[in-house]
């Protein structure tokens, strides 16, 4: 192999179904040769969609897929050197279990060499012998510790057997690349954790690259050399388990990947990040007064007497969780979760410190919404799929509305708004939800919420246009949530757009 | 007083019906092949349906339509009921609808029809008996064979057909050696709702003008002439090769009886 050791690279990958469902975007990824790479995350974030890309069950509505330096992103599956485990198996159930695990070898051709009687060697594309097939289907049976079932029906197994058929029918071509769909969804606990391991070491003997699809983070920081975490179609993070685990790039990485307190934090001096109330020395270097997202995990945090503490708080409650003891304590408005070898008792004073390198800090995603808007005929303002009530004498400076709706501006000129296009802002934490679904100007799902110790961020997103409005909330709502969106009239800050003929 | 049922009680109606309308008739068709004119007990009849050239011509030639009109049935039904199955047409379940649309539409009616478009297309009808009654059968049952095909197609799970596919099949080798095989229960139900009534459905034949023999028109003609024991003889050879075609048949969709039931 030469110096591009990427046996498989995504270059600009997009792919979007029925027209307008955008399952993946701008997915970028190079994998080395035996690597075993995990994609992770929540279920309909693509990385199914992703591993079908690289199967050739989808092709690319954009961008380019190569192996080993060349282009496949229009191959059919059957031609491409990869192998899919599936989810469900897929394992043929009008063939027994030898059949199945040689079905790939009966229809593989490969090229042998010959000598003919002028001493030339040529080439001839031949189907395996029946010997061949044999000794390496036995091979197979073989690795995933199934010997003796060759006769066996499919359906007479368990399906952790299923499965392990499913894994030698696609190991037996010898595959350059071992595609693994959520392989051990259906599995029990027990037994996937047991196949995890075998997983693990079936792939350090065969040095195939694998790249494995989950949802389950535990699994993906135990098995895989790579972890890419996917959200909403895009990669979050790459990196090996230890850099997911411990340098979250953000706080969707950081809450999906185990768990962990996240806090608004402001940068108050060099090194120095306050949050929870106090100040602590940092690792993470950020401007001065920059709004940051403070990771910390439970396990960074350690107890200790209330003198001592950079923080001091109440214990509220502490649950056995076999290894460590998960505390919840209370600083102020602030819940802090805690795990701890040693239990604290409920409602006890303890003091809590946390070292530098136990506290994360990302970039604020979301500070502020931002919406191309336009005037409606009554003064109204159209943004993120709903109409909200707004003040457009904002946009003139000195202008107030006459009798009829029309704008006056301070120079006394007459205006129609309606049709003009703007651009709105508005904080986080000026959006408010409602039960009420007609009280607000536009309505959504929550598709997302993560707990700052004092109050919950939540992603409203609409059903019509997928706009997205972030706010801030102290209330406990559920995902999924069908919930009104409200902005009071005077927090929707409006601008005229800047057209090119300066108007 | 409170009406109550128990699970027997409501066995009755149907038990009535089967001693009244297909046991005893079982008997009495028993009887009569097995007895002569005078009521006593002979084999005659029976050796003289495989002694008698006509009876054994019959039924070569029932046979042949009937298969004849199952195979041609099949050919038609396969590609349709696949495309349907496999198809994310929104309209497929109104194609569907067109397919068995005719099976709602009165028999007699439906052969006129057949016969009037026929009889445009050939001049005299009469001139192609044996084509013209497929052409009358194929149109008559073939609803009988597209819906248990589009239903074993419709289970087919797409993800084997992937992995078919993932393992190095192309379109051909991915239908001959997966799709095929795993649609043979909704084949053989198929071929077994249109062999059996094709044997001997001779209305057909009647009103396409064919004045050979099937099975029905044999045991009719028999019947009609008074000879009650040599028309049940037919009969009860009939009912043991379709018993023995079911019997067959049956050990292979075993695996699957489900095919069998209609989607509409």
């Amino acid at each position: 192999m030469d110096k591009n050791e990427n046996i498989i690279e995504l270059i600009d990958v997009r792919k979007v179904f029925d027209g307008d469902t955008v399952a993946v975007e701008s997915f970028n990824l190079q994998v080395k040769k035996g690597e075993f790479v995990t994609f992770l995350g929540p279920s309909g974030c693509g990385k199914t969609t992703t591993l079908r890309m690289i199967a050739g069950f989808e092709l690319p509505t954009s961008g380019k897929i190569l192996l080993n330096g060349e282009d496949i992103s229009k191959l059919p599956p059957n031609k491409r050197p990869v192998n899919t485990v599936f989810q469900k198996y897929a394992l043929f159930p009008h063939l027994n279990v030898y059949e199945n695990i040689a079905f790939g070898l009966r229809l593989k051709k490969i090229e042998n060499t010959y000598v003919n009687k002028n001493g030339e060697t040529y080439v001839k594309r031949e189907k395996l012998t029946k010997s061949e097939i044999d000794k390496k289907v036995r091979k197979a049976l073989e690795i995933v510790d199934l010997e003796g079932f060759e006769k066996r029906g499919v359906s007479t197994l368990s399906g952790g057997q299923q499965q392990r058929i499913a894994i030698a029918r696609a190991i037996v071509n010898e595959p350059e690349i071992l595609l693994l769909d959520e392989p051990l969804g259906a599995l029990d606990l027990k037994m996937r954790k047991e196949m995890q391991i075998e997983l693990k070491k079936m792939h350090k003997k065969l040095g195939i690259t694998f790249i494995y699809v989950t949802h389950d983070q535990e699994e993906a920081l135990t098995m895989s050399d790579k972890v890419v975490v996917i959200n909403d179609g895009e990669i979050q993070q790459t990196g090996t388990p230890t850099e997911i685990y411990n340098e979250p790039i953000n706080t969707f990485v950081a809450d999906f990947i185990g768990e962990s307190n996240i806090f608004n934090g402001t940068l108050v001096g060099k090194l120095k990040v306050k949050f929870c109330g106090a100040t602590f020395n940092c690792l993470d270097d950020y401007e001065i007064n920059q709004l940051v997202d403070v990771v910390v995990r439970p396990e960074d945090i350690k107890i200790c007497t209330p003198e001592e503490g950079q923080l001091k708080g109440r214990v509220i409650s502490s649950v056995f969780k076999g290894v460590h003891y998960e505390i919840t304590v209370g600083i102020g408005k602030f819940e802090i979760i805690i795990h701890s070898t040693t239990d604290a008792p409920v409602g006890g004073i303890i003091g809590l410190r946390i070292e530098p390198d136990g506290i994360h800090l990302m970039e604020k995603v979301y500070t502020v919404n931002k919406y191309d808007g336009v005037i409606t005929k009554t003064n109204k303002v159209e943004f993120g799929d709903g109409e909200f009530e707004c003040d457009v004498t904002c946009l003139y400076a000195g202008s107030h509305l006459d009798e009829e709706g029309y704008l006056v501006t301070a120079q006394g000129e007459k205006l129609d708004l309606t049709g003009t296009e703007v651009d709105v802002e508005v904080d986080t934490h000026d959006i408010m939800m409602s039960d009420d679904l007609s009280s607000g100007g536009a309505q959504g799902n929550i598709i997302s919420m993560i707990y700052k110790g004092d109050h919950y961020r939540y992603i409203v997103r609409t059903e019509d246009n997928e706009e997205d409005y972030v706010l801030s909330c102290p209330d406990m709502w559920n995902t999924g949530d069908l919930v009104g969106i409200i902005i009071p009239k005077e927090k929707i800050k409006l601008s005229l757009k800047v057209t090119e003929d300066g108007k | 007083m409170k009406l109550r049922f128990n699970r027997k009680q409501l066995c009755i109606p149907y038990a009535v019906f089967l001693v009244f309308f297909v046991l005893a008739p079982l008997f009495v068709i028993l009887y009569y092949a097995f007895t002569d004119g005078q009521g006593k007990i002979s084999f005659s009849n029976f050796a003289n349906f495989f002694t008698n050239t006509n009876t054994l011509g019959t039924l070569l030639y029932s046979f042949s339509l009937a298969i004849v009109t199952t195979l041609v049935c099949l050919v038609i039904a396969y590609p349709t009921a696949y495309i349907l199955a496999r198809s994310n047409l929104k309209k497929k379940y109104v194609l569907l609808l067109l397919f068995i649309l005719p099976m709602w539409i009165n028999f007699t009616l439906r052969i006129t029809a057949l016969k009037e478009i026929l009889s445009l297309l050939e001049g005299n009808i009469s001139a192609y008996p044996f084509l013209n009654s497929v052409i009358g059968m194929t149109y008559d049952f073939m609803p009988f064979m597209i819906l248990p095909l589009y239903t074993s197609l419709l289970k087919l799970d797409k993800s084997l057909l992937e992995a078919a596919s993932d393992l190095g099949g192309n379109k051909l080798t991915v239908f001959l050696r997966v799709t095929l095989p795993l649609s043979v229960p909704g084949i053989i139900s198929g071929m077994t709702m249109v062999l059996l009534p094709s044997m001997t459905n001779y209305v057909v034949l009647d009103m396409l003008y064919n004045s050979t023999y099937i099975m029905g028109s044999l045991i009719g003609s028999y019947f009609s002439a008074y000879d009650w024991n040599n028309g049940s003889m037919i009969s009860l050879v009939l009912l043991v090769i379709i018993f023995i075609v079911t019997l067959v048949t049956n050990r292979f969709s075993d695996k699957d009886s489900n095919a069998r039931g209609a989607v509409l």
